[in-house]
């Protein structure tokens, strides 16, 4: 306690100003002065001499001086008062070298914040990206697996509604498992109507996540049950503020949510968007609403249905470990107890940045190497000021000499060096925490919009991201603070006293330092390069492979007919009539409907088949991906028949069930037979196979080769999607379409019309960003490089002078002074890139997942990182080397 | 450096002026100076002004305070006192100063046996 009351004060006494410090001065003089008088008088009165009791008396008093320090110094902190004349001092040190501070600075700058910026993506995308929820470190993404698929998050499913609450039922390690599966509905108040995402969860969403509604209530848990029981809805902050004008008696109000009124029953705080990494929810909805807004018919009840994403929150303490066991076990019992719906199919729990159903899993690899690249470029950075500190420090060795021959002790001139740097370093994390706060959106300018949904993928800057910063800062101005420092602890007294220009000090041990940096820089440069040209590899592979179906001149939309209260009569009317009369429209060569567009985001549903002939393996659970679609789908999307015919018109509800399959399908099932005319069996209808159609891809343009079936559509009316094939372009399009929409029905309204091709580039997203990202990222590093490379050389040549001027007088001609700088700085590069080349050997592995058809050791790849190496090396050292050529021997060697 | 963060009490300085005030009252630098080597005769050689910086630790650990008031001869002079921390570590220390030369005594009295 004494100890921080004295340590206090002292330190209020280092935060005085000239005045205070002015008052202490005069008051000691004051005290002191006192002092003596009256020991004088003393004196006096003892008989003494004026004089002799003068002098006496300051005898006794002992050194005003020394006296006056020990009070001084007992006043403040010399350790701190060390630092501070430090810090001043470095300060003048840095304004007197503008251009070299700014250039530090902005090195570090661009090193700081980039790592800044990418860590706060990580850390609100993926490591904590549900603000407002408690508990999101002991939350874990839930999804179903077959057997015998990895568990990479393409193939993981979704989990039935039944399973999950036998799962909640039997598990004693976790707190809750939460449904939240992601819906969109057309929202129509007032005149204004828009397509709005939201969630189906359960009844105990916002009481696990401890979220509070601000107004109303949250779930009860009746109404996880019941069929279409309970049509009420919380809404969002911001749905409330800009839909409904923040109205205080919004409680009980009904609102249509899907052709069927919703009451409202509460309003989530600000600042929560629900729990899907990416989107801002809007709404949400009671599971027990499933069928309203899900396109596969009612599912609450049926074990075999897969339709639930959720997570789950681990009691306190638990391991993801453990969790794991407990609910494979479940999962097991599960099987055994049913096993016609769960034969061959598993759970997995995910952390949140793996959630294979949001943006969280597809971002992960993306991030997760954005990082590694800008840590790259930070050590880069820091070698570029490591090097420029050194060249000032060259410039500084007649002061450090004069301070060390006064008394300096090394200790203290190191101390001096490093918070120079922390100075600059300090500087930069505050440049670079501002700019990373104004990066914090960019990311999802990155990614291409999605029809009206907005993303939300910020970077959080919480204490978290700054005690990062500070440390990346700290452990940046050690490392390049300690590079001049490593060199002036060399500095021979004598001989930097006595020499009166440079060669003495720029000996051997700092040109192996400077070249040292410079092969560090050129080699991780040389890495980023390589990825950079792998990414961009990969994403050429990607956009080259054919998805199966046209992409141009094929238009693909939506029509929400649900929202618009129309029953299945009134839907199949509907349909037909636009269909006839699109195909009048001039310039539309047809049209057809289907329920799931290929490449979006709602998935297909699946389905258990048998087929005669075929037989199951024990653990097989033979369930296969399909999608319903209307008569000349096929024609229209451009993929085309092997076999047989599609769907006409002819099959409609009344006629028996047809059915066609892919060629994977028709080799896997009917292995060399022609499937034509053989019936295989869905959900347990029997269907006749009418055709087979060429191999397509569904989801994505790197999936594997996979079997899949269409069915025809028959009653569908929620979310139909409608395709046209077409010369028109989507602009015109969606102005023929409204009109043809509103003289069909007024109340109706089509969603974004985009090309088949940006629904393929929409899915190519994240190998865009990477790139981009990674393409950014390794110019920077280049140029970096090539800048300190650039430095490096026409130091050395500048030190080289007369050396060189000496080598010319001796008959050096201009192209043997060329070569010899050249070779010079090519083999410092060639050092690097040596160097380089053996960690992208190791490290461009790691990239994996974001790597379509290249291999990580792509020689193309690295040959053209080289190319660009060389090229940029030699710009960098030409300069140089042209300036050293072009020595004029006489002044040289008068210099 | 690291001489000023010893305890003061064990140059005893710090003891003898928590004493002399305790005593005496309110005192000047000057004042507490003169009671200490009357006290302790001419046994102490003591440069006055090594007093100064010790008075200020005192304050600092919050066991004196100091005024500016006026001397008996019309003069601007610092004042010192003991405060309630002060006396209740003089107690302390002289307690524990008593019992260490009590100990000492002992010891370094000659014993009879041994002779």
């Amino acid at each position: 306690m004494t100890a921080i009351r004295v340590l206090l004060r002292r330190l209020s006494g280092l935060f005085q100003g000239r005045l205070e410090r002015d008052m202490l001065e005069r008051n000691m003089d004051d005290e002191f002065d006192f002092h003596v008088q009256n020991e004088v008088a003393e004196n006096i009165r003892r008989g003494m001499s004026p004089a002799d009791a003068q002098a006496a008396a300051r005898r006794r008093f002992g050194g005003v001086a020394q006296v006056k320090e020990d009070y001084r110094e007992a006043h403040s902190l010399p350790f701190f008062q060390v630092l501070w004349q430090d810090l001043r001092f470095g300060f003048r040190m840095l304004r007197r070298n503008p251009g070299f501070s700014i250039l530090a600075v902005l090195c570090l700058t661009l090193g700081i914040g980039a790592t800044t910026a990418v860590f706060s993506w990580i850390e609100g995308v993926l490591l904590r990206p549900f603000p407002k929820v408690v508990g999101q470190e002991r939350m874990m993404a839930i999804a179903g697996t077959y057997r015998g698929v990895a568990g990479a998050p393409g193939d993981s499913t979704d989990i039935s509604w039944p399973d999950l609450q036998d799962f909640e039922r039997n598990c004693k390690l976790f707190d809750a498992f939460i449904v939240d599966r992601i819906t969109s509905v057309t929202l129509a108040i007032g005149d204004r109507a828009d397509r709005t995402t939201g969630s189906l969860v359960s009844a105990n969403y916002f009481d696990a996540l401890g979220v509070r509604p601000i107004l109303g209530r949250g779930f009860e848990p009746a109404e996880n049950f019941g069929r279409n029981a309970h049509p009420v809805v919380v809404i969002s902050y911001q749905m409330w503020k800009e839909r409904f004008h923040g109205d205080p008696s919004i409680i009980g109000r009904v609102q249509m949510l899907n052709g069927m009124p919703h009451t409202i029953v509460g309003v989530a705080p600000e600042g929560f968007y629900g729990t899907f990494v990416g989107w801002a929810m809007q709404f949400w909805v009671p599971i027990s609403m499933q069928e309203r807004f899900t396109r596969d018919g009612y599912q609450l009840e049926d074990r075999g249905a897969e339709w639930i994403e959720g997570y789950v929150l681990l009691k306190p303490g638990v391991s993801p470990g453990q969790a794991q066991a407990e609910i494979s076990a479940a999962a097991m019992r599960l099987e055994h107890d049913y096993p016609a719906t769960n034969r061959g199919r598993g759970v997995r729990l995910f952390p949140l940045w793996k959630t294979p159903f949001n943006n969280a899993g597809t971002l992960f690899p993306t991030l997760s190497v954005a990082l590694a690249v800008v840590c790259f470029v930070l050590l880069i950075a820091c070698a570029n000021v490591g090097n420029l500190l050194l060249v000032k420090a060259f410039g500084r060795r007649h002061e450090m000499s004069v301070r060390l021959a006064v008394g300096a002790g090394r200790g203290r001139l190191l101390k001096q060096l490093l918070t120079e740097g922390l100075i600059l370093s300090t500087i930069a994390a505050v440049c670079g925490v501002l700019a990373a706060n104004w990066c914090r959106n960019l990311l999802p300018l990155l990614l291409p919009a999605r029809g009206r949904v907005s993303m939300r993928l910020p970077g959080e800057i919480d204490w978290r991201v700054l005690a990062f910063s500070i440390g990346v800062c700290l452990i940046s101005a050690v490392f390049f603070g300690l590079v001049p420092a490593l060199q002036s602890g060399k500095i021979d007294l004598l001989s930097a006293l006595k020499a009166e220009s440079g060669g003495v000090l720029g000996g051997s041990r700092q040109a192996l330092l400077r070249g040292g940096l410079i092969v560090i820089q050129v080699s991780l440069s040389f890495v980023l390069l390589v990825g950079a040209g792998l990414l961009l590899k990969s994403l050429t592979a990607i956009q080259n492979t054919s998805p199966g179906f046209a992409t141009h001149g094929v238009l693909t939309t939506s029509i929400d007919l649900t929202a618009a209260g129309y029953d299945t009569g009134r839907a199949r009317i509907f349909q037909d009539a636009l269909a006839d009369r699109l195909q009048s429209l001039g310039g539309v060569q047809s049209v057809a409907f289907a329920r799931v567009t290929p490449f979006g985001y709602i998935g297909y549903s699946s389905a258990p088949i048998a087929v005669d002939g075929y037989v199951v393996a024990p653990d097989e659970d033979p369930t296969v991906e399909y999608n319903e679609i209307g008569p000349g789908y096929l024609t229209t999307m451009g993929i085309p028949l092997v076999e047989g015919r599609e769907f006409t018109i002819a099959d409609k509800e009344t006629a028996p069930l047809v059915a066609v399959v892919n060629q994977a399908m028709a080799a896997k099932y009917w292995r060399g037979r022609s499937p034509v005319g053989s019936r295989v069996q869905v959900k347990g209808h029997w269907m006749q196979v009418v055709g087979i159609a060429k191999m397509s891809k569904y989801r994505n343009l790197a999936e594997a080769p996979k079997p899949f079936f269409y069915v025809a559509m028959r009653q569908n009316i929620n979310g139909l999607n409608l395709n046209i094939r077409t010369s028109l372009g989507p602009e015109a399009m969606t102005q023929a379409l409204l009109s043809e929409i509103h003289a069909l029905d007024a109340n109706l309204a089509p969603s974004e019309v985009i090309t088949m091709q940006e629904q393929v580039d929409r899915t190519t997203a994240v190998q865009r960003v990477a790139v981009t990202m990674l393409g950014v990222f390794a110019a920077l590093a280049l140029l970096l490089a090539a800048i300190g490379l650039y430095g490096v050389i026409s130091y050395t040549v500048s030190q080289r002078t007369r050396e060189l001027g000496l080598r010319m007088a001796l008959g050096a001609s201009t192209s043997n002074l060329l070569r010899v700088v050249l070779f010079h700085g090519l083999a410092l590069t060639a050092g690097g890139v040596v160097l380089g080349l053996a960690a992208a050997l190791s490290l461009t592995r790691l990239m994996g997942t974001l790597l379509y058809n290249v291999s990580p050791r792509d020689p193309f790849a690295f040959g053209s990182a080289f190319v660009v190496m060389a090229i940029a090396a030699l710009a960098a050292c030409f300069l140089p080397a042209y300036r050293a050529a072009s020595t004029d021997p006489v002044r040289a060697l008068r210099l | 450096m690291d001489h000023e963060k010893s305890d003061v009490l064990h140059g005893s300085l710090g003891l003898m002026v928590l004493r002399t005030l305790d005593a005496l009252g309110p005192q000047h630098g000057w004042g507490i100076a003169r009671r200490i080597e009357q006290i302790s005769g001419d046994a102490l050689a003591l440069n006055q002004g090594s007093l100064y910086p010790s008075l200020l630790r005192l304050e600092q650990m919050g066991w004196i305070a100091s005024k500016w008031g006026t001397s008996e001869n019309n003069r601007r002079a610092k004042f010192y006192s003991i405060t309630r921390a002060g006396k209740k570590q003089l107690a302390a220390e002289a307690k524990n100063w008593a019992r260490i030369s009590d100990i000492l005594g002992r010891f370094l009295k000659p014993s009879k046996d041994s002779v």
